[in-house]
């Protein structure tokens, strides 16, 4: 049992903190979120440069050798920022299925490119009428000549606007809801047949509607095994939460923290409005989350790679539940205890509740893995 | 960073459930099971029980008797200990006078009193708190004025757990009524309970027991040699003891076993046609409380890793939010399990049970158990500094406000 960094983790945390402390004030985040993107191609460069973008590869795909502890440190300063960049989409998902599934063709083209900056990737896996559920899979790859014709289409793909391959899961046999029978293909985003339709979520970072329609890939575009592919979605997935409940817990922090200032700062009936007890046990109790949240973070990152598949979904599972209802607690009452100030778009705390709120609902929500867990019970 | 325990944590493990599996006697481990409370006797028997083995002041060094553990060892002995079920060794004596006496005792203090409170030997009580003075602690009254050799002691105690089993009582009595600051002028005095002038008068809480009493002191002679560190520097003493060994105060392990009881329990209960355990409202009542209960481990461990690392340096404020978070979860595993039993745990039919054993079965005694835990443990977010003080501890040590 042990709870410290090692001197190389303290460093990689340190270097991340500085390059965000240098690029990432508010005003800074707002033009990022002007460019086409919403995200900065400029920093996008510099995390390739520190070395972020390679992180969690092996060293001989141009990577760092990284593990989750790494990815949560890097996904804990992009939370306290509000980072914009598509890392979760590019080098948490893209790259764990690429990693999971890939050959050695696939990664040794791919993975280079991503660590060095000039490949983004989205994960499109979900589908409209699927909701939270990872097995209902209606998109359909059918063989054709040597390689396979993709039709069908994929919901909320996060960045799936700027991405130039998407990792597309498709049915390639049984019904609607089975665990076998689905494929991951690799698909040029632009290539014949794939429409996207980008929009802004509700935290200002983009995503996709994407409809596949008679898109040809070929035999070496599959990524893993035909038709067993769902093993490795759930591993995608859960690299997902943990890297997404690192950012929250990021995020919570700065919430915590602009909520105990303006405690101090901010004066009614004569006194800073932190004299008040009722305040200062809302602002305890917000601490209190910060920590559950912070110690199920913890959790999901030490267990992605837990090798028993069913204590490791367990564990994140709850890792899930305790960062959201943490989360949504922070946020919820930074905003109260701000008061009017808090509901501005001009003001910060706004938007780091609405990333908090669209981070609960991505993987699955908290009544979703809550169910997952009762379910369990024997 | 790794969650796990080592080869030599787990190895430590093992052999404690080994031992409790070999040593915790079968009547004690189903009374505990079932729910009871431990009684004086139940208490005694096991505290010796691991005395022998060197194990009762699992939190004492080893010169003083204890077993010289790290914190992550403490921490593991008291989860296993409250797993196993076994009935927890004396707070007031090994967690409170023992670390204190270990810290200001004089040496006769020391050699007088730390074996017989690791066997158990000496039942020690606690007398801080006083009508006037709860969450207020400093604003006791019971005085205590110097004659001659001696303490003259006048007063009132009140709340005293288990002053009716207690030999001694270590108390806060005031010795300088002029102090400039209420928190100067109060001392630290260890009182014999057979001296002459001690009533004790029960007070019987909610849950039917006697745990609870008043302690009356008139005219109660107390030699000075009793007198722990210095006069008039005795809030210093009570404040190392509150800041003392705060991460077992979670008592983690003792609501997971509730729930694997209660668990156990709604397998046999039915709701709405079906096993109670198969009910998707209590299931995801237990997926809840199982997830707090992770989380609360993990933040424990993190607190626990923390002191190992500063060897035992101060106390970490974050233990407040143990003492908060976990006394929270104690009152909903219980409430969980008292749940289970539904209509049945309803009935107090305690005494019943002991008066005519002979009888027909009345009903299960977990059930009626569990509804006396419940009720009893509405005083866990009250004892040992109320949750609030927890909250305002928090605001001061950790939020700055």
């Amino acid at each position: 049992m042990d709870f410290d960094l090692t001197e190389e983790q303290r460093l990689l945390r340190d270097s991340v903190e500085r390059l965000l402390a240098d690029h990432y004030a508010f005003d800074k985040r707002r033009a990022y979120l002007a460019e086409p993107d919403s995200w900065s191609r400029a920093l996008w460069a510099q995390y390739a440069e520190i070395g972020l973008l390679g992180l969690p590869f092996a060293e001989s795909h141009g990577g760092f050798g990284g593990g989750p502890i790494e990815v949560m440190l890097v996904m804990e300063a992009f939370g306290r920022v509000l980072a914009l960049e598509p890392y979760l989409a590019t080098v948490v998902l893209g790259g764990s299925a690429l990693r999971l599934a890939g050959n050695e063709a696939q990664k040794s083209a791919m993975l280079p490119k991503i660590a060095e900056g000039d490949m983004i990737l989205a994960f499109a896996h979900g589908e409209r009428q699927a909701r939270y559920d990872l097995t209902d899979v209606l998109t359909t790859a059918k063989p054709r000549g040597s390689g396979w014709v993709l039709d069908g289409g994929k919901s909320v793909v996060l960045h799936g606007d700027s991405a130039q391959r998407l990792v597309v899961s498709a049915r390639t046999a049984g019904d609607r809801d089975a665990a076998d029978g689905i494929t991951l293909f690799l698909v040029d985003a632009a290539g014949n047949g794939v429409a996207r339709r980008s929009y802004p979520m509700r935290d200002g970072t983009r995503a996709a509607e994407i409809s596949l329609s008679e898109v040809e890939v070929g035999n070496d575009d599959v990524l893993g095994e035909v038709g067993a592919a769902f093993p490795v979605i759930e591993r995608v997935v859960e690299a997902g939460i943990a890297a997404t409940a690192a950012e929250a817990v990021g995020a919570m922090e700065t919430m915590q923290a602009m909520t105990l200032e303006y405690l101090k700062t901010r004066q009614q009936f004569g006194r800073p409005i932190g004299d008040n007890q009722v305040l200062q046990h809302r602002a305890t109790e917000m601490l209190m989350e910060l920590e559950r949240g912070r110690s199920m973070a913890m959790l999901a990152a030490m267990m992605v790679e837990e090798p028993d598949a069913a204590e490791r979904a367990h564990n994140i599972a709850m890792a899930k539940v305790g960062v959201g209802q943490a989360s949504k607690f922070v946020s919820q009452n930074a905003i109260q205890l701000h008061g009017g100030i808090g509901m501005t778009e001009e003001y910060a705390v706004g938007h780091y509740f609405r990333r908090c709120m669209v981070i609960e609902h991505l993987f699955g929500d908290t009544a979703h893995h809550l169910s997952r867990l009762a379910d369990e019970i024997e | 960073m790794d969650l796990r325990f080592t080869a030599d944590e787990l190895a430590f493990r093992d052999a404690l459930r080994e031992f409790f599996g070999a040593n915790l006697p079968g009547d004690l481990r189903e009374r505990m099971r079932l729910g009871h409370m431990p009684s004086k006797e139940d208490i005694v028997t096991w505290q010796r029980i691991l005395n022998r083995r060197g194990w009762a002041a699992y939190s004492w060094p080893m010169e003083y008797g204890g077993p010289g553990w790290t914190p992550v060892q403490r921490m593991i002995f008291l989860e296993e200990n409250q797993l196993a079920p076994a009935p927890e060794v004396s707070s007031f004596n090994i967690t409170m006078i023992g670390p204190v006496l270990i810290q200001f005792g004089t040496e006769e203090q020391k050699q007088r009193f730390l074996p017989r409170a690791a066997n158990i030997d000496d039942w020690w009580c606690q007398g801080f708190s006083e009508p006037g003075a709860g969450s207020d602690l400093a604003s006791l009254k019971t005085a205590a004025k110097r004659d001659g050799d001696h303490y003259v002691v006048n007063g009132q105690k009140i709340w005293t757990s288990t002053a009716h089993h207690a030999d001694w009582c270590f108390c806060l009595v005031r010795t300088d009524p002029q102090a400039k600051k209420r928190q100067e002028g109060i001392s630290f005095l260890l009182i014999d309970m057979k001296t002459p002038g001690i009533t004790v008068r029960p007070i019987i809480s909610i849950d039917g027991s006697h745990h609870l009493n008043e302690v009356f002191f008139d005219d109660v002679r107390v030699p000075v040699t009793l007198l722990v560190g210095e006069e008039d520097r005795g809030w210093d003493v009570a404040k190392f003891l509150l800041g003392h060994e705060r991460t077992g105060i979670a008592r983690l392990g003792k609501s997971k076993e509730r729930v694997r009881f209660a668990r156990e329990m709604a397998r046999e209960m039915r709701t709405n046609g079906k096993p109670l355990i198969e009910d998707p409202a209590f299931r995801q009542r237990v997926a809840q409380l199982e997830t707090d209960m992770k989380a609360l481990e993990i933040t424990q461990m993190r607190v626990v890793s923390a002191h190992d690392k500063s060897h035992g340096g101060k106390p970490d404020p974050l233990s407040s939010l143990l003492k908060v978070k976990g006394t929270e979860l104690l009152q909903a595993t219980t409430e969980l399990a008292m749940d289970v039993g539904g209509p049945l745990s309803m009935p107090d039919w305690a005494h019943e049970l002991a008066a005519l054993s002979n009888e027909p079965e009345l009903g299960p005694e977990w059930a009626t158990e569990a509804t006396r835990s419940y009720l009893f443990l509405r005083a866990a977010s009250i004892y040992g500094g109320t949750n609030e003080i927890q909250k305002n501890i928090l605001t001061k040590a950790v939020l700055g406000l």
